[in-house]
């Protein structure tokens, strides 16, 4: 097959601005942040998590020399960040936030199975939490033995 | 243990109660990774073992489950009671107790299964790498005298299984999606329980063995086995087994499972076809 240059010009910008008609159709698409209610939505659900982890005594004990209002602060950022919000988080990277701890597997499976009863909680529907799920999990070779 | 075998009925039955009554204890791992127990002892799903380890005890836990199992296909019955103790997240020790009514031939097959599993590498859930186990399963058959007589060698027998399962979170429709791949070595007719190898062939089949599982729920999920199997006696053909299942995870310290299962034809009698039902106890 062969076309002429006018021809491939044409195709051209016909592809162009089927792409660009794409875009602006995912672009009108939710992003995963306001799925999960925007500030609002993300600030209840760490503070419904926080208590969890709280209550866990094998959890909190991490916690003992840490600054709750810091962290919760730290946490809403991240998952701003994570959900595709309009956020800057500022905290230290993932791996060097939880160095020194010594978070076992035990840990971060308590926190996750925590993280989706917060979401059950504050009516987080099952495809939502299943995409912030998603985007988290990759973070356990950082948060776990390190 | 032969003899003491229908009274393990009411004491599994008890454990269920215990359970259901009282939501104890269980490990930290999230609902439903522990899978369901298959007819063989071991986590997986109704016929499949899966890369998973049963219980939800995570690194330094311990968990134990206890599963009574029952197939009813057009001319047999399956029972199965069994157990399993995991540790770590890594290893698990399972038993199981099979008992094949021939409820049209008359009289019965049975067979202890052994089981070991030792997860080698991935976590289910987190890594971007399967999890992925191996396993062996010693069997043990009760009385050689059947087997022997349709041409089976020997009344016992290893498989030997490698087993990579992955849960694809939101795979499908937002929901998590569970992948599992399953390499079996076995020189195991039905299963075991009618001997292994045969009077013509004495070598290990490598047989391969899915299962797709999609949770509708955090709780409720539903999925597909499928169990390629060797085909070495003369007397009667032997089929692949497959069952669509039901599962629904009540909490972590109880599951039920409802199938529909295929087993194909079993000693002459073919189409195999009926219902499996599962009750498993977890601490």
């Amino acid at each position: 097959m062969s076309f002429s240059p006018f021809k491939r010009s044409l195709r051209l910008a016909m592809l162009c601005a089927l792409l660009s008609l794409t875009g602006c159709a995912s672009q009108q698409q939710p992003v995963l942040y306001e799925k999960l209610g925007g500030e609002a939505g993300l600030a209840a659900l760490v503070d419904n998590l926080l208590q969890k982890m709280a209550n866990d005594a094998e959890i909190a004990r991490h916690f003992q020399d840490t600054d709750i209002a810091l962290f919760r602060k730290g946490l809403i950022d991240k998952l701003c960040v994570v959900s595709d919000g309009p956020c800057e988080y500022t905290g230290d990277t993932m791996k060097n936030c939880h160095k020194g701890f010594n978070i076992s597997q035990a840990d971060f499976d308590a926190l996750v199975q925590h993280l989706i009863h917060a979401m059950q909680e504050e009516g987080v529907p099952i495809a939502t939490r299943n995409a912030l799920l998603k985007r988290l999990a990759p973070m356990y070779q950082d948060v776990v033995y390190q | 243990m032969k003899q003491s075998f229908s009274y393990l009925w009411p004491g599994l039955l008890g454990l269920l109660c215990l359970v259901c009554c009282n939501s104890a204890v269980a490990g930290s791992r999230v609902t439903a990774t522990g899978g369901a127990t298959s007819i063989e002892g071991g986590a997986g799903g109704g016929v499949v073992p899966w890369a998973v380890i049963n219980g939800y005890g995570s690194s330094g836990e311990w968990s134990a489950t206890a599963v009574a199992t029952g197939v009813f296909v057009d001319d047999y019955t399956l029972k199965v009671v069994g157990a399993s103790v995991s540790y770590d997240n890594r290893i698990e020790l399972s038993y199981a107790r099979q008992r094949l009514e021939l409820d049209t031939l008359g009289g019965n097959l049975q067979q202890d299964v052994f089981g070991v599993k030792y997860k080698v590498a991935g976590e289910l859930l987190y890594t971007r790498m399967p999890q992925i186990s191996v396993g062996l399963q010693y069997k043990n058959v009760d009385d050689f005298y059947l087997p022997e007589a349709v041409g089976a060698r020997d009344d016992s027998g290893v498989d030997y299984y490698v087993s990579a399962t992955k849960v694809l979170l939101g795979g499908v429709l937002g929901r998590n999606l569970l992948v599992n791949g399953t390499l079996r070595a076995t020189k195991a007719n039905q299963g075991g329980l009618l001997g292994f190898g045969s009077a013509d062939n004495n070598e290990y089949k490598l047989m391969k063995e899915v299962a797709v599982a999609l949770l509708l729920t955090d709780n409720i999920v539903l999925g597909m086995d499928y169990r390629e199997k060797p085909d070495e006696l003369n007397f009667a053909g032997e089929d692949d087994w497959q069952d669509f299942f039901l599962g629904w995870f009540v909490n972590k310290n109880l599951s039920i499972v409802l199938a529909y299962t295929d087993l194909g034809s079993i000693a002459g009698l073919d189409n195999q076809k009926g219902w499996y039902l599962s009750f498993e106890a977890g601490l």
